[in-house]
């Protein structure tokens, strides 16, 4: 495998500067690997290499004329496919959205063009990012670089995967309870939910408002912080979005120092229902952080035990308010209009036939939730428990700077095992859905195998403390590196997925 | 609390999605299930508790009243299903009679 | 919501429906009022985008991805539309609100584009105020419940079917311009108390309202454009003692007199349902403007379960006192204010005023006077000669097509001595028959008083020749007899002699 394909964002950042490559060279080796692998594993739902590499030469255009470029100019990119990009098509990974092409990009999608990223294409995931596996999307499920029988996470299984199977360096995911982070853990790479307002929502195709939240994939938590700094920051057109400077997340990539830091894990976090393997790597890193000078203690955040039901009440409420506007009428499908059906009934038949099983279950949950008489009972308590989360939180970071627990309670699993059965999908979500109803930063990063599968550790930071995440993330990734002998992804078997 | 598919069919008719009798059937007891893991929610949060409806304590976030352009025509209608005289052209819509 | 129109079935319905005098229904039944007000803010930009509100645009010209709710758009609230809101709230006396949100309404209709609208539910921006009107001297309190703050729809054309209307269309198409236009929905408390004044009383308060918006510049008010428009809630009762009795939402009422109109005509056909042993059906009725009757729309059992909740992509509006109390101070003279100050500089009787205002001229007398002319002679002209042609058009009176600036030129010539007043109604028909301003109609159909002593002369000559017996008379002393020449050279002269003039004439010829 090309050492283009193995090298970091930063390091492809430097030798793209400095004249050594060039972003087309870059460029179009990541495009061959994606041709090479990807009909296996399906991380892309749309490449557009022939813009790719019109952009990767205005980037090399732009260098050779001596102009100030970005940290991360001519490296390429996956997106995922829940945020506009205009020229290409937006589908959420649902049918409903076939052949949509937004008139306008995200704020990510625009912050991206203007540090000069290049963009290969856009990514898989499960149908609007309701789901774990990337096994609901409509253009068929992701398979993980790892061992393509097991699912890469989800919904941002494409993101994750075309990262640990070497088909982009970066990637953007979005993370509404997890989406980010459990992909991450089970692909062996480095994802990160930025504090909610810290990344603009503007673009971003909405699941449920209140959690969303659009974040850095890499395979280095370096490369994660150069990303996060691109993405980051106030936009006006999101009212949710925070006016405040970007916490300095490169700088704790580079710094890695925790001596002192005080780490909490969280008691209800971990034990029964985890994997025995996962929580043995999870007891081992925090042994490490222990011995970097890291002070650890564990706290209780009692109410995180309703954290699951919480979300799986808010997410379909908003959830089925926001996808009321996929209706036929001014985008997207439209079926059965033969002239003698109503636009209330070919806006049933055609979310009946646009959208998938697991959106239809989610949209149906979210309105009764809603509905007078239950909403007092369902979403009222629902924003309480949000509440007490929220308190859970700030009493832990009285104590400590930041909190860890395993990022999912299982590696991997297998295709198809889990999909008929809600409440064990959703399971995935545990440790991970806390901070998205509390809005704090949170990240997962690799801690090890297995049984030769990915295990990934999550950091919680306050709100606007995400470059605690990062020092973590830094400290954790160079010393076991030092241990592994150099990435986790390079124990990736067999290292050429496609052969 | 248990769900039937007659009620499902409500809460379908509700959200626009014309589901078959087969779906309707499926999803019933899958949503009983998760509407009883759910119904959690109530064990813990009490009266003086109050609702968080937004992550972070922000307000009033506004914009001057300022006219930016629009997008262009072209833009508007180009992923319409179908369109007529510049407007977006929809099935008849039935009134509330 | 879209133009809905006139509807067939509805239409069905209200031929089966008896009526009762309007006397007979106020004997029997106390009337009780509800009234909601929307109102499109003239603010310049929509209210969760930066899309022009400008009326009249070629159709989806002024859209962007927020008000046509494509995925991933997001609203930002207009600061204006909030001091405007804000405002309206404090002239209505009402409580501003510390803390309030953004709510989602959801139901599905395809000029909605997210089908849910941004509104206010259980924390409006204003609460708990009051105003007070009006009618034949007597002052009614009207206590406001709420005032909040949410976004108009797109608008409807439908296509085909035997009449352009909803039913029977073969389909429609939307023009989402009017999307995301800023509304105020202004909401009254149960009205009581006014018993067979609540037509009157309902029309004032609306008419108030309008002046009201209008003083405080928040809005262009047009009812014909849609940008007031008020829905009528009534229900009877057997006595004021009595609990309140179901009431019917009439929709679409978009003139003051349809206020008026539709209010008498619900007592009436209520009454007449409830005399018969009958009840009333909790349901949305539309206001027939030819029939002058409203028909039955969608019934309460069939409404949508809108399933409010929080916007969670709008933050809280938490409007500080300081920048409350700022607002207070732009407010400007209230109509209650404004009419006690003009009612003393204009020195009417108190008969003479209570017409005016019953008449609605108020802001047109107010007008012409601030055009030139004098109280008295404004009022006249409009309440009189402009009253009868609205009456006629059925219209209101600010909207006969005569403006106050035209009834002070006109008022201006006749003072003159270029026409006079049976010459002025002319230029009234003129104008209103669109030939142009006062003067240019006195200039085009010749209207203007004949004063040159030349022409005058021949034409008092001619009449002492013709009326050889009153000539006489004068010559012998009798100058009252003049009147009868004046009349034979006015009439000579098709009314348009300057009669003073002509007077002198014939005195100086007879003296
Ligand atoms: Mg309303
Ligand atoms: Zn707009």
């Amino acid at each position: 495998m090309s050492d283009l394909l193995t090298s970091t964002a930063a390091e492809l950042a430097a030798m793209i500067a400095s004249g050594e490559t060039s972003s087309v060279e870059v460029t179009q080796t990541h495009l061959d690997r994606i041709t090479a692998v990807d009909g296996e594993i399906h991380a892309f739902l749309h490449v557009d290499g022939e813009r790719a590499l019109a952009g990767a030469a205005a980037v090399d255009a732009k260098i050779k004329s001596g102009q100030q470029v970005g940290p991360l100019a001519g490296v390429p990119l996956a997106l995922k496919d829940v945020l506009t990009y205009t020229g290409a098509p937006t589908t959420c990974g649902s049918r409903i959205l076939q052949g949509w092409h937004p008139p306008y990009n995200a704020t990510v999608t625009q912050r991206l063009l203007d540090a000069d990223l290049v963009i290969l294409g856009k990514t898989n995931m499960d149908e609007f990012a309701m789901g774990s596996s990337t096994e609901n999307s409509a253009y068929g499920p992701t398979r993980n670089p790892w061992d393509t029988d097991r699912i890469p996470g989800g919904s941002g299984g494409g993101s994750a995967a075309a990262l640990a199977a070497f088909e982009a360096p970066l990637a953007i995911g979005t993370d509404t309870g997890g989406s980010i982070r459990q992909p991450a853990a089970v692909t062996g790479t480095v994802g990160v939910k930025p504090t909610y307002g810290g990344t603009s929502r503007y673009g971003l195709v909405a699941l449920a408002s209140s959690l969303d939240q659009p974040g850095p994939c890499a395979r280095t938590v370096l490369d994660a912080a150069l990303l996060h700094e691109v993405i980051a920051g106030h936009d006006p057109r999101d009212s949710t979005s925070i006016d405040s400077p970007v916490p300095a997340v490169v700088e704790a990539a580079r710094s890695g120092g925790i001596a002192g830091m005080r780490i909490g894990v969280v008691t209800e976090l971990g034990g029964e229902g985890y994997a025995a393997g996962v929580q043995q790597r999870f007891d081992e890193s925090v042994a490490l952080l222990a011995s970097l000078g890291a002070e650890i203690v564990e706290v209780s955040c009692p109410h995180f035990r309703y954290a699951l039901p919480a979300y799986y009440l808010i997410l379909p409420s908003e959830a089925s308010s926001n996808l009321a506007k996929f209706d036929a009428m001014r985008f997207g499908l439209r079926v059965d209009d033969d002239g003698t059906l109503s636009a209330e009934q070919v806006m049933a038949a055609t979310r009946e036939a646009g959208f998938g099983a697991e959106v239809k279950r989610r949209i149906i949950i979210g309105t009764y939730a809603l509905s007078s008489g239950y909403y007092d009972a369902y979403y009222g308590q629902a924003q309480k428990v949000r509440t007490l989360i929220s308190r859970d939180f700030d009493a832990a970071f009285a104590a400590v700077d930041v909190l860890v627990s395993p990022t999912t309670p299982t590696t991997a699993f297998k295709l198809g095992e889990r999909i008929d059965d809600p409440m064990a999908m959703y399971m995935n979500d545990l440790c991970t859905i806390p901070s998205n109803l509390a809005g704090n930063a949170s990240a997962s990063f690799p801690i090890g195998l297995d049984d030769g599968l990915p295990v990934g550790l999550q950091v919680m930071a306050p709100p606007l403390a995400d470059d605690r995440l990062y020092r973590v993330g830094a400290a954790l990734e160079r010393s076991l590196q030092a241990t592994w002998g150099g990435p986790l992804l390079n124990q990736i078997s067999p290292l050429e997925v496609a052969r | 609390m248990a769900l039937s598919p007659e009620e499902v069919a409500e809460l379908a008719r509700l959200a626009r999605i014309e589901l078959t009798r087969e779906e309707l059937e499926h999803l019933a007891p899958q949503l009983d299930v998760i509407l009883e893991s759910v119904a959690h929610v109530a064990d813990v949060a009490a009266d003086d508790i109050p609702p968080t409806s937004h992550a972070l304590p922000l307000t009033n976030v506004f914009r001057e009243d300022v006219v930016v352009p629009s997008l262009p025509l072209e833009d508007v209608l180009a992923g319409a299903p179908a369109s007529d005289l510049d407007r977006f052209r929809v099935p008849r819509i039935l009134g509330d009679a | 919501m879209s133009q809905t129109y006139p509807l067939q079935q509805a239409y069905k319905d209200h031929l089966v429906e008896e009526v009762v005098s309007y006397d007979d229904a106020l004997a029997a039944f106390d009337p009780v009022l509800g009234l909601e007000v929307h109102v499109e803010l003239n603010t310049a930009s929509k209210m969760f985008c930066g899309c022009s509100t400008e009326f009249g645009a070629e159709p989806n010209t002024q859209t962007c991805p927020v008000c046509l709710g494509l995925p991933g758009s997001l609203p930002v609230v207009n600061a204006k539309a909030i001091e405007s809101a804000i405002r309206i709230g404090l002239a209505l006396n009402c409580s501003i609100a510390e803390w309030c949100r953004f709510a989602r309404k959801n139901y599905f209709y395809p000029d909605m584009p997210k089908n849910y609208q941004i509104s206010q539910y259980d924390e409006p921006i204003a609460f708990d105020g009051w105003t007070e009107v009006e009618v034949d001297g007597k002052a009614y309190r009207i206590g406001i419940e709420r005032a909040h703050m949410e976004e108009d729809t797109g608008k409807s054309l439908h296509v085909g079917g035997a009449t352009g209307r909803i039913h029977g269309a073969d389909y429609s198409l939307l023009d989402y311009n009017r999307s995301g236009v800023p509304l105020i929905e202004i909401v009254t408390k149960p009205i009581t108390g006014t018993g067979d004044k609540a037509p009157q009383v309902a029309r004032a308060y609306v008419q108030m309202l309008r002046d009201l918006l209008r003083a405080l510049g928040v809005s262009d008010v047009r009812m014909e454009q849609g940008s007031l428009r008020c829905d009528a809630n009534v229900s009877l009762r057997p006595s004021p003692e009595a609990p309140l009795g179901t009431r019917t939402e009439t929709k679409n009422v978009n003139s003051l007199r349809s206020v008026e109109r539709a209010v008498r005509y619900e007592i009436t056909r209520q009454a007449a349902l409830l005399s018969a042993g009958g009840r009333v059906k909790q349901e949305t009725r539309h206001w027939q403007e030819g029939s002058g009757t409203t028909s039955s729309g969608r019934s309460k059992e069939q409404a949508e379960e809108y399933r409010y909740f929080p916007d969670p992509d709008l933050v809280p509006v938490a409007p500080s006192r300081e920048w409350v109390e700022q607002l207070r101070g732009t407010l400007p003279e209230l109509p209650t204010e404004r009419l006690k100050r003009v009612s003393a500089e204009w020195g009417f009787s108190e008969m003479e005023m209570r017409d005016v205002v019953s008449a609605g001229a108020v802001n047109a007398i107010m007008a012409t006077v601030a055009a030139g002319a004098s109280p008295q002679s404004a009022r006249k002209w409009w309440l009189t000669e402009l009253a009868r042609r609205a009456n006629e058009r059925g219209v209101d009176l600010e909207d006969t097509g005569v403006t106050p600036a035209q009834v002070a030129e006109i008022q201006a010539m006749v003072e003159a001595g270029t026409i006079n007043d049976k010459l002025a109604r002319q230029v009234f028909d003129g104008v209103l028959a669109g030939e142009g301003g006062p003067a240019e109609v006195v200039t085009a159909r010749g209207l203007a008083v004949v004063s040159d002593d030349t022409a005058l002369g021949a034409a008092v000559d001619a009449a002492i020749a013709a009326n050889p017996a009153v000539a006489d008379k004068i010559r012998g002393g009798k100058v009252q007899a003049a009147g009868a020449l004046i009349g034979a050279v006015m009439k000579e002269l098709r009314g348009q002699g300057d009669a003073a003039r002509i007077r002198e004439l014939i005195l100086t010829k007879l003296g």
